[in-house]
């Protein structure tokens, strides 16, 4: 059974310290939601966990079944089992999702033939409603900003990684879509997906059952609870639990306690 | 020290074939290059350039008389319709000589006619009337020594669904060609037509001049297909001018040469003429690339929209100058200028120069260029969908040269080209 365990991970962007240690232990089968103000390093997590250039990890691990994923490149997390759905999908000129996700398919030894893998996608298009038409098209060039995540969603079930950070995957999707989207997660296998769902809104817990919700600010995961934790959030918004750290109320004050 | 006027000479324009007309507008010309200097890089269209580094001594003129080498172009022959489909005229030289030339029925029916210059009485003008007079050392000598030169013809109304190929061979090692071609579209009258230059991996010295005359109402796509071998020197220049209410779009694709330059002067001399050009090039290992060009606007209402686009790999280098000209007659003209560069590898050096003259108010000009390597954030995305990086890195060039590739004129031709970059861009990727 897969597992995602990140350990006291701390972050860099542009020399700046972003995440300050960030717990989190993620198996297949289960739903995590990570919730915070703009800004707290939601996608910073994502970015790092993923591999993406410009950060610096300053401390911690994150394993991937027992491997270290911050000693792989990018394109070894993904065939390790990790797939980053993301909050702004990179547009990448004349590039066809379909050849994207042949090349993917082929380096994992799947699907090598064509007429499978057309069959393969376009069976998840349309468990998807996503218009086969998509596959045709430049990866998120000009495309709505729904459109781009059904096109991430999409990914994510061909794909079938074992770990999945959905970073914001809620936000652009109507809500056909986003039901869509819930109940393919729902219905991968019970030994493969687990899932770190970044999100804003109580909307996608509705619809998306998570395990256990996070809330994460500046930088740190400051509670974590079951799904009553997003209602409470709800209600009171994130300042009961943005208050400075112990260590930084230290520094301010000058001395330690 | 020896000089290649020693060898480029009256004596041997002299020993060229063909019409009086032709023979004489050799000999003057070749006169011309006894007291002609190679161009400097200090002059701007010339800027960038290694042309000082040439030894143009190092070449040998065609031997006049046949070539016995022609039966090789056989088999080319074969593989050039295998890659290209079906065309309505196959015209083939080989090291210098006009060796075959074919028409199919349907396309002499419609008026397509394919004259070797050199045989014909003066055709007015079809020898440099678009070009006017050389603009360097390299036309004169194309003038000077072009050894078969000919002449397409598209009379008015004619419509050739089929492209027309001219193919130039250079097999002989260190041998120097001087091919020559003139298109005429007449009015209203449509054609498609492919320039191509190959040589074999020794040292050639191609030195190709077209001119391209569109009617009124005319459409012309013509396409210079330049896959020279790596020892080669290609040194080539095509000249347009549209009449009014004509379209041409002129293509480049630029992929093989040691120093390949091409430079195209493109005039819309007629009331609401346009004139596209495109060019794909892929330079690697000690490659240098060279364009010029001239986007020249002298009648009102006039439409250019220039896509030049090109990767650099290991210490290829590329250079791209362009200059659009708009004259004062030209109200209302519409001119676009877009260079784009991949670099690569870190070794590779790129320059895109853009200029504009313009002497009118109402007009509208763009220009943009970039050079840059791969986005990182490009390849980040793919890898992270599981795509190796070799495998992004091709699909992230293929990508780079879509838009380019599905504008180039000729497409059923342009289409081999997909097969061409991706050796390119190597095994591995
Ligand atoms: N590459 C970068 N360079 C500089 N600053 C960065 C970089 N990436 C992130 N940051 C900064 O780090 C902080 C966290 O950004 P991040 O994108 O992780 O926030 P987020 O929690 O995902 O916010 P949102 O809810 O708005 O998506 C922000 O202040 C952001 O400006
Ligand atoms: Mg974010």
């Amino acid at each position: 059974m897969s597992q995602l365990s990140v350990e006291g991970l701390a972050a860099n962007a542009a020399g700046e310290a972003i995440l300050h240690g960030v717990d989190l232990q993620v198996s297949a089968g289960e739903v995590h939601a990570v919730m915070g103000p703009n800004g707290c390093g939601k996608s910073t997590l994502a970015h790092v966990l993923a591999g993406r250039h410009g950060y610096t990890v300053t401390a911690g691990r994150a394993l991937l079944d027992g491997r270290d994923l911050l000693t792989l490149s990018p394109f070894e997390r993904a065939r390790a089992g990790l797939f980053l759905a993301m909050q702004y999908p990179t547009e990448v000129p004349g590039v066809k999702l379909l050849d994207v996700l042949g090349a993917s398919l082929r380096a994992a030894g799947r699907s090598p033939v064509a007429a499978d893998l057309e069959a393969l996608l376009s069976t998840e298009a349309e468990r998807l409603s996503v218009p086969a038409a998509l596959l045709e098209r430049a990866v998120n060039v000009d495309l709505s900003g729904g459109e781009q995540k059904r096109g991430e969603a999409l990914q994510l079930a061909v794909l079938r990684p074992r770990i999945a950070v959905l970073d914001e995957i809620d936000s652009g999707l109507d809500v056909d879509a986003l039901r869509a989207v819930a109940r393919r997660i729902e219905e991968a296998p019970t030994e493969g997906l687990g899932v770190l769902a970044i999100t804003h809104y109580t909307r996608l817990l509705g619809v998306l059952r998570a395990d256990r919700v996070h809330i994460m600010i500046r930088g740190r995961i400051v509670a974590s609870g079951g799904p009553e934790l997003a209602d409470e959030l709800e209600r009171t918004g994130y300042e009961r639990w943005d208050r400075p750290a112990p260590a930084e109320v230290a520094v301010k004050l000058g001395r330690s306690f | 020290m020896p000089d290649f006027r020693d060898v480029f000479s009256v004596a041997y324009a002299a020993g060229l074939d063909g019409a009086g007309w032709l023979q004489q507008r050799r000999l003057e010309a070749a006169e011309a290059v006894g007291t002609a200097e190679l161009p400097s890089a200090a002059e701007e269209e010339w800027r960038y350039s290694p042309v000082a580094k040439l030894s143009l001594e190092a070449y040998l003129p065609a031997p006049s008389g046949g070539t016995n080498g022609a039966a090789g172009a056989g088999d080319l022959l074969g593989s050039l319709r295998d890659r290209w489909g079906v065309l309505s005229a196959l015209v083939v030289t080989f090291d210098g000589h006009l060796v075959s030339t074919q028409i199919t029925p349907a396309a002499a029916a419609a008026g397509l006619a394919v004259r070797p210059l050199g045989d014909e009485p003066e055709p007015a003008g079809a020898l440099g009337g678009v070009l006017g007079e050389p603009s360097d050392v390299f036309g004169l000598m194309n003038d000077a020594f072009c050894s078969a030169p000919v002449l397409l013809e598209i009379p008015r109304g004619a419509r050739l669904t089929d492209p027309v190929a001219v193919v130039n061979v250079v097999s002989a090692p260190s041998l120097a060609v001087f091919p020559r071609l003139s298109v005429v579209v007449g009015d209203g009258a449509e054609a498609q037509v492919v320039n191509a230059f190959l040589s074999g991996p020794q040292e050639a010295f191609v030195v190709p001049v077209a001119e391209l005359t569109v009617g009124p109402a005319a459409r012309l796509q013509y396409l210079t297909l330049q896959e020279l071998g790596p020892q080669a020197v290609g040194i080539e220049q095509t000249a347009a001018t549209v009449a009014s209410q004509g379209h041409l779009a002129i293509g480049l694709a630029a992929v093989g040469g040691g120093y390949a330059r091409s430079r195209v002067d493109c005039t819309l001399s007629g009331r609401g003429a346009t004139g596209d050009m495109s060019a794909m090039y892929f330079g690697d290992r000690d490659q240098v690339l060279d364009f010029r060009t001239f986007q020249n606007h002298s009648a009102p209402d006039t439409n250019s929209n220039l896509l030049f686009v090109g990767a650099v790999e290991d210490r290829a280098r590329s250079i791209y100058s362009g200059l659009i000209r708009v004259g004062p007659e030209a109200r209302g003209t519409d001119a676009q200028q877009t260079n784009r560069i991949l670099k690569l590898s870190e070794g590779v050096w790129a320059d895109s120069v853009p200029n504009l003259e313009i002497e009118n108010n109402d007009v509208r000009c763009a220009h943009a260029s970039s050079v840059g390597p791969i986005d990182e954030d490009h390849r980040f995305y793919l890898e992270s969908r599981g795509v190796p990086p070799d495998v992004a890195e091709r699909l992230i060039v293929e990508g780079f040269f879509g838009e380019v590739r599905g504008r180039l004129p000729v497409q059923s031709v342009a289409a081999g080209l997909d097969e061409v970059v991706r050796a390119k861009i190597g095994p591995g990727r």
